[in-house]
C-alpha cells in the first residue's frame, strides 16, 4: 500500500491539528500521522479520565469534518527511504507515504534525569503520570509526590488530585524568586489553564528536589532536599520530570538545521529545505497556545497562503514571549547533575550505570564502551539525560526511527539504486 | 467495557483505557523485566521510554499507546 | 619535532586486531603504545561471531587455531565480553547444499574440528523457529560469539600497554607521524587499522566491504545457535556485486542479531533501505517468524577485505620496521588470537604456532628487499 499526500503532517497535537485545519480550505490532500490512539498530543491527551477543554474538542470535530484530512492513528515513522518518502507503520501494517510538503509537529518529551531509585515501579515522569491517569490509571487514595521542574508539575498535580490522589508535595527545583517572578508575569497571558497556576498550593515547595526514590521492589517513599533540609516522605507514586526537550530525531534524519536543542525554522515555520516545515514544541518549548499559532502559520505557508500566515505573526510573537519567560524561570540548577550515584542506572534499556559512562569523552565512545543508548528507546531517555549531565550531543539518528516490525522494514524496495 | 487477559488473569476496564493503565488495575503495574532482572513499569506514558513494552496477542507493543480491546492477551513476562 | 623513542612497539589501531597484538606483545614484556584515531571501526560494528571457515586450507588453519585459543581463554573474559560457546549451525536449503554440508563436515573433521551433520527433523527440534522445508544442517560445536568492543578494551587493559587518542598521518618504517606534526619512533610499528590502512600504506590491496546489521528487541530462547545459510559460502562470501546471506545470531540478552550483507565500492556509512530490506527478506526466508519481531537498531560497518580473503600478517617487504596485521574482512574477531601469535612469533624470530607463509604480505607486495 503506497499513499500520497500533498501535505503530510507528523503529529496530531495542537500544532499538527492547527496545521491541518489551516491548510484544509486549500483542498490539498492532507495526511496526519500520530503515534497515539487519539489526536491531541500530550496536553490534550484523551482518555477515560481526561477532560478535554472545549477548544480541543472543537478542533477535533473540525478535523473530522474535512474530507480532505486523513488521520492515521497509532502510526510511527520508521525510515525515509527516498526524497519526500517515509516508511511508516501502525499496529497492523507498514506502508510508504510520498508527499509534496511536510510539516513536523513531533512535540517534546520530558527530560528525565537519573537519581537513585528512579527505576522502581511507582516512579514516572510528571507528565508521564498525568498521561497515565488520563488513560485510566487509578490513583484514588494513593499518596503522590510530584517533583522536577516547570508548570507541568502543577498540571500533573491537579490531574492526580482530581482523580482522588493525595498530593503530598510538589517539589520545584527552581528558586521561589524565579517561580514568583514568572507568576507575576502571568497576567500578560490570560488563559484558562494559567489561571489554575497557584503558588498558594500548600504542598508546593520551591528550591526543592528529589534526592532518591526509596523502596525495594517498588516505590515506598522519597527523600527530598527541601530548601536545604533533608525530608523523607512515604508515598505510593513519584512523578518526576525536569522540563521538556524537543523531539528532533525525525527532523535530524531529514537534515533539518538544529538551533539549540530544537528544529530551526524561519518566520514561515520553514526549515532549510524547500517544502519542509516544522511547528510546535519540536521547534522549541512554548506551550499549547504557541504551538497552535505556529502550526497554523506552517499550514498556511505550506499551501501557499502567505497572507494568512503573515497575519498570525503578531500572535506568535506574543506567545513566544511567554515561552521565553518560562524557559528562564525554570532553568535547571546545576546540583541536579550530581543526583546520580556511581551505581545509578542512566540507560534503562541496557541497564548501564553512571559509573560506566563518566570519564568518556563523547556519546559515541560511551555508547560503544557501555552499550548506553543501544536499546529500544534509541537513546531518547538516556541521551536527553547525558546531554544535560555531560553536554554530549547525540548522534544523528538512523532508521528505524522507532522500533519497527521486521516485516515493515521488508516493505522497503530491495532493488539497488541505479 | 472490554475484558482482557493480563498474565493469565481476566480484567475488565473502562472503554478507552490504555494497556499501561490496565497493568496497575489488574496487577502490580509492571510491564517488563530489565536486562539485570529488575521489574519495570511505565515511565513516560507517551511512547518514548519503551519501559512499557509488553506482548499483546503475540506481538511486542507499547502498553501506553495501546487501548484495551475485548479478548486482548497481554503478557508482561519476560 | 621529535618525541623520539616512545615504546618498544607502536600499534596503530585499537580494534580487536590491534588490541590482540598489543596484548600479546605486552605479555612478552614489551612496552606498547597503541594509537587510535577514534573513527568508526569494524570491531564496533561487527557481529562478534567466532567461527571456523574452511574456504581454503589457510583460512581453516588460522580460524581453527584461533578458535582453540578463544575456547581456552574465553571463559576468563569478563562478563561484559559476553563470550558464549553456542556453536554455528550451517543451514542447507536443498540437497545440493546438504552435499556441501557433507563435504564440509569431512574437511573439518580431518582438521580435528568437532562438527556433526543434522537431518531435517533434528534441525527443527534444535531450532523450532526455522522454516519447515530445510534439508538439514551442519553444527560446528566449537564456534561461539562475543561482544568485540568490550573484548578489545579488556585486551588493551594489560600492563605495559599505553593508549593514546591520535591520528597517524605518515608511517616511515619504525616511525610514525601524528597529525600534530610530531614523529614517534619505536623498534617496530604494527599497522592494524583495517580499512584506514591504505591511507598510510597505499600499496596495500585492501578494499572496504560494507555490511549492514540489525538487532531486535529481546525475545529470549528463540534461537540457540548462530544460524548461517550454506548459500553464504556460494553467494555472499565470494560475490562481486552486492549480496546478502542469512545470518542470525542469538545474543545472550535474548536479542537477535541479523546479518549479513556485502557491498563493494562505497564508503558511505548510511543505512541503505534497499539493502536492509534485501537482507531481512533473506533472513526471514529461513526464519519466517522474524517478520513479526521488532528491530530496534540498524547500522553499517566496513570490513577490510584482501583479494584472497586472507589477512596480511608480517613485516612489510619494502619497509623495514613496519609490520602489517590487516585485511581480515569478516574474520577479524575470530582470527585475532592467531594473528597476534603469528605477528609476535615473526617479530621475535620464533617458530610460529601455525605456518605463517600463506598470510605473508609479500604475496601481494613483492619479495623482501632486506635480509
Amino acid at each position: 500500500m503506497n499513499e500520497y499526500a500533498d501535505l503530510l503532517i507528523i503529529g496530531a497535537g495542537p500544532a499538527g491539528m492547527a496545521a491541518a485545519l489551516a491548510a484544509a480550505p486549500s483542498g490539498a490532500r492532507i495526511v496526519m500521522l500520530d503515534d497515539n490512539p487519539l489526536a491531541g498530543g500530550q496536553i490534550w491527551r484523551d482518555g477515560p479520565q481526561a477532560s478535554l477543554p472545549a477548544r480541543a474538542r472543537q478542533l477535533r470535530e473540525r478535523l473530522q469534518s474535512h474530507t480532505n484530512i486523513r488521520h492515521h492513528r497509532g502510526t510511527r515513522v520508521i525510515a525515509n527511504p527516498g526524497p519526500k518518502q517515509l516508511l511508516v507503520e501502525d499496529d497492523d501494517h507498514g506502508w510508504l507515504i510520498s508527499y509534496d510538503k511536510l510539516i513536523l509537529c513531533t512535540g517534546a518529551r520530558e527530560l528525565l534525569l537519573p537519581f537513585p531509585g528512579w527505576t522502581l515501579p511507582g516512579v514516572t515522569g510528571a507528565g508521564g503520570l498525568q498521561a497515565l491517569i488520563k488513560a485510566g490509571l487509578a490513583v484514588r487514595d494513593e499518596r503522590v509526590v510530584i517533583a522536577g521542574s516547570g508548570p507541568l508539575l502543577l498540571a500533573s498535580a491537579a490531574t492526580a488530585k482530581k482523580h482522588g490522589a493525595t498530593v503530598l508535595r510538589i517539589a520545584e527545583q527552581a528558586s521561589f524568586a524565579s517561580v514568583a517572578g514568572f507568576a507575576a508575569q502571568l497576567p500578560r497571558w490570560p488563559a484558562k489553564w494559567l489561571q489554575s497556576f497557584s503558588l498558594f498550593n500548600r504542598h508546593y515547595r520551591a528550591a526543592t528536589h528529589v534526592i532518591a526514590a526509596l523502596g525495594t521492589e517498588r516505590l515506598e517513599g522519597v527523600r527530598l532536599q527541601q530548601q536545604g533540609k533533608i525530608v523523607e516522605l512515604e508515598c505510593d507514586r513519584l512523578a518526576c520530570g525536569f522540563g521538556l526537550i524537543p523531539n528532533i530525531q525525525l527532523g535530524q534524519a531529514l537534515a533539518y538545521a538544529i538551533q539549540g536543542q530544537a528544529l530551526a525554522v524561519d518566520t514561515w515555520q520553514a526549515s532549510n529545505h524547500p517544502d519542509h516545515f516544522a511547528a510546535g514544541e519540536c521547534t522549541g518549548f512554548g506551550g499549547s497556545e504557541l504551538a497552535l499559532v505556529e502550526g497554523a502559520i506552517a499550514g498556511h505557508a505550506a499551501v501557499g497562503d502567505v497572507a494568512a500566515a503573515r497575519q498570525l505573526w503578531p500572535r506568535r510573537a506574543r506567545w513566544q514571549g511567554f515561552a521565553n519567560a518560562l524557559n528562564q524561570a525554570f532553568a535547571l540548577d546545576p546540583q541536579l547533575k550530581s543526583l546520580a550515584h556511581p551505581d545509578t542506572l542512566v540507560c534503562r534499556c541496557e541497564d548501564v550505570a553512571y559509573a560506566a559512562l563518566a570519564g568518556h569523552t563523547d556519546w559515541r565512545e560511551a555508547k560503544l564502551a557501555s552499550r548506553c543508548g543501544m536499546g529500544a528507546c534509541q537513546g531518547r531517555v538516556c541521551g536527553g539525560a547525558v546531554q544535560h549531565l555531560f553536554g554530549w550531543q547525540p548522534s544523528a539518528p538512523r532508521p528505524p526511527f522507532s522500533p519497527a516490525r521486521i516485516e515493515t522494514l521488508m516493505c522497503l524496495d530491495d532493488t539497488p539504486p541505479a | 467495557m472490554p475484558e482482557l487477559m493480563l498474565d493469565g488473569h481476566a480484567l475488565r476496564v473502562a472503554e478507552g483505557t490504555s494497556v499501561a493503565a490496565a497493568l496497575a488495575l489488574g496487577g502490580n503495574g509492571c510491564s517488563r523485566t530489565s536486562v539485570s532482572g529488575q521489574r519495570r513499569a511505565p515511565l513516560c506514558g507517551m511512547g518514548i521510554c519503551q519501559e512499557c513494552r509488553v506482548t499483546i496477542d503475540g506481538r511486542r507493543r507499547l502498553a501506553c499507546q495501546t487501548l484495551c480491546r475485548d479478548g486482548m492477551q497481554v503478557e508482561t513476562q519476560p | 619535532m621529535n618525541q623520539g623513542h616512545v615504546a618498544d612497539v607502536i600499534v596503530i589501531g585499537a580494534g580487536i586486531i590491534g588490541a590482540a597484538c598489543a596484548q600479546a606483545l605486552a605479555r612478552r614484556g614489551l612496552q606498547v603504545l597503541v594509537l587510535d584515531a577514534g573513527l568508526h571501526n569494524a570491531t564496533a560494528a561487527g557481529m562478534g561471531h567466532l567461527l571456523v571457515l574452511d574456504d581454503n586450507p589457510a583460512e581453516l588453519a588460522l580460524s581453527d587455531y584461533s578458535l582453540q585459543r578463544w575456547r581456552e581463554h574465553g571463559p576468563d573474559l569478563p562478563d561484559g565480553c559476553a563470550y558464549r560457546n553456542n556453536g554455528t549451525l550451517w543451514l542447507a536449503a536443498n540437497a545440493e547444499e546438504m552435499a556441501v554440508a557433507h563435504s564440509k563436515c569431512l574437511n573439518l573433521q580431518a582438521q580435528g574440528v568437532a562438527c556433526e551433520l543434522i537431518g531435517a527433523s533434528a534441525l527443527r527440534q534444535r531450532e523450532p523457529e526455522l522454516r519447515e522445508s530445510l534439508e538439514g544442517g551442519l553444527l560446528i560445536n566449537g564456534d561461539g560469539i562475543l561482544y568485540a568492543p568490550a573484548t578489545a578494551n579488556w585486551m588493551l587493559d594489560t600492563p605495559n600497554i599505553r593508549q593514546r587518542r591520535a591520528r597517524v598521518t605518515e608511517v616511515d618504517g619504525h616511525r610514525v607521524r601524528l597529525d600534530d606534526g610530531h614523529w614517534l619512533s619505536a623498534e617496530a610499528v604494527v599497522l592494524a587499522n583495517g580499512v584506514q590502512a591504505n591511507e598510510l600504506c597505499p600499496d596495500l590491496p585492501i578494499e572496504p566491504k560494507k555490511g549492514h546489521l540489525l538487532i531486535t528487541d529481546r525475545y529470549p530462547a528463540t534461537v540457540t545457535h548462530t544460524l548461517v545459510e550454506l548459500g553464504y559460502v556460494t553467494s555472499a562470501h565470494n560475490a562481486k556485486g552486492p549480496s546478502v546471506a542469512c545470518n542470525i545470531q542469538p545474543r545472550p540478552t535474548g536479542q537477535l542479531f541479523i546479518g549479513a550483507s556485502r557491498q563493494f565500492g562505497t564508503t558511505d556509512p548510511q543505512v541503505e533501505g534497499w539493502m536492509l530490506a534485501k537482507m531481512l527478506k533473506r533472513a526471514a526466508e529461513y526464519m519466517p517468524g522474524l517478520a513479526r519481531l521488532n528491530g530496534i537498531r540498524a547500522w553499517t560497518g566496513f570490513r577490510a577485505a584482501s583479494p584472497d580473503g586472507l589477512p596480511l600478517v608480517g613485516q612489510h617487504p619494502q619497509r623495514r620496521g613496519l609490520w602489517l596485521a590487516v585485511g581480515h574482512e569478516g574474520l577479524g574477531v575470530t582470527t585475532a588470537p592467531g594473528t597476534a601469535d603469528l605477528l609476535v612469533a615473526q617479530l621475535f624470530n620464533e617458530t610460529p604456532p601455525l605456518a605463517a607463509q600463506p598470510y605473508l604480505p609479500q604475496r601481494f607486495l613483492g619479495e623482501p628487499v632486506y635480509a
